[in-house]
């Protein structure tokens, strides 16, 4: 079982605390995961003081303010800074979130800020997400056609067609999803987890791709598609609003259906 | 890259408990526990078969105040396990995903739960009043 895989140093202790300097009137903690497997072994707890008068509002803001002002060591993805490119997806006050869609007033008390969870980590925030693109690989996310199409024209849809594809191609693969369910956690070798899953529908729905009873057969199997028990965790924590658990109910939907 | 020596990120032990994991958690556990009492019926009834002293026996016990608390978790579960599971068929169906519908069947599955709960024990409560 995966959840007793606590490694030694997955332990976490409590770390340095950096004071923001005198005079603030509205100091927050952000209480940081940090690792470096060269100066920092066993993970820690940082506690940062933020003077929320001298920083912007969104979590990210606030984790950039402490790399350019306090801490220049922390380690963390990010890119955008308005939610279109996934990088810095992380556990912010205890769910999966984009930091920089996660506005600082909404959190009540301390920030917590953790990566995602139940991955290995890189370093500080930046957890492998390896094995989570191979697990996207294997879905086989192109458009597949039975014969070569001419370039030179076009691929068509109908609007009803199209928009089957609302609600699936929006996903930035943030992976917030996947690290949010329990049964990711549990079964991140077998099980394809939300985000994936989201994923092969997105490809299923597609009304050119011609390899759809392909793509089911691999997912009619026991643990790919079936280790989802609707916990819901995944659309509760989408900072894009999608619904993972709705396209997996269609994809075991369809498999029953054409049967 | 090795990858064996990293940490694992921080899971069960930092995410914020919520309806959707918490009741999803229940289910399976509550699931586990109707085995005990179906268990527990199946005991009640070979003692009946048995014969009126043994059937005495067990009925005294499950009449002690031991007794009648775990056949009060045991409807609580039961109640539960019933109501979550029609929510479950609903999303087998395909429908109620949308994330404020599953925060309204949740709410709407427990009221059920506790309700039918204590329906089945006022019915109880008069019974052994009138009866005895």
């Amino acid at each position: 079982m995966g959840w007793l895989n606590f490694s030694k140093n997955a332990k976490i202790s409590v770390g340095h605390t950096y004071k923001a300097r005198k005079g603030g009137v509205r100091i927050k903690n952000f209480k940081v995961y940090r690792y470096d497997p060269d100066k920092i072994p066993n993970p820690r707890l940082d506690t940062y003081e933020i003077d929320l008068d001298n920083c912007q509002p969104m979590v990210l803001d606030a984790l950039i303010k402490i790399k350019n002002e306090i801490d220049t060591t922390l380690t963390f993805r990010r890119s955008c800074r308005e939610g279109i490119c996934g990088s810095c997806s992380m556990n912010v006050d205890g769910t999966n979130t984009l930091a920089c869609l996660k506005s600082i007033s909404d959190i009540k008390g301390d920030v917590y800020i953790y990566p995602l969870p139940h991955m290995p980590v890189i370093k500080d925030l930046v957890p492998d997400l390896s094995s989570a693109y191979e697990q996207l690989t294997s879905i086989k996310p192109w458009l597949q056609v039975d014969k070569p199409h001419s370039i030179a024209k076009e691929h068509k849809q109908s609007p009803r067609e199209r928009d089957k594809l609302d609600g699936l191609w929006e996903c930035v693969l943030c992976f917030c999803c996947s690290t949010a369910c329990p049964s990711y956690w549990w079964n991140s070798k077998s099980f394809l987890g939300p985000a994936v899953l989201l994923q092969a529908y997105r490809w299923i729905s597609d009304s050119r791709d011609k390899q759809t009873e392909e793509r089911l057969n691999m997912l009619d199997e026991p643990f790919r598609l079936y280790r989802c028990h609707t916990i819901m965790n995944c659309t509760n924590t989408c900072p894009k609003g999608l619904n993972p658990a709705k396209a997996i109910a269609e994809v075991k939907k369809l498999l029953v259906l054409r049967k | 890259m090795k990858t064996h020596n990293r940490p694992l990120s921080p899971h069960l032990q930092i995410y914020k408990p919520q309806l959707t994991s918490v009741m999803s958690i229940c289910h399976r556990a509550t699931g586990v526990a109707l085995v005990a009492g179906a268990l527990l019926l199946v005991w009640w009834v070979i003692a009946a078969a048995v014969g009126p002293e043994v059937f005495d026996k067990v009925q005294k016990f499950l009449t002690s105040w031991l007794g009648i608390l775990i056949l009060f978790i045991f409807t609580c579960t039961l109640m539960y396990h019933l109501c979550n599971g029609i929510r479950h068929l609903f999303w087998d169906a395909g429908y109620g995903f949308r994330l404020e519908d599953v925060y309204k069947s949740g709410w709407i599955t427990l009221s059920i739960a506790v309700l039918l709960t204590s329906i089945t024990w006022i019915f109880v409560i008069i019974l052994r009043t009138t009866v005895i």
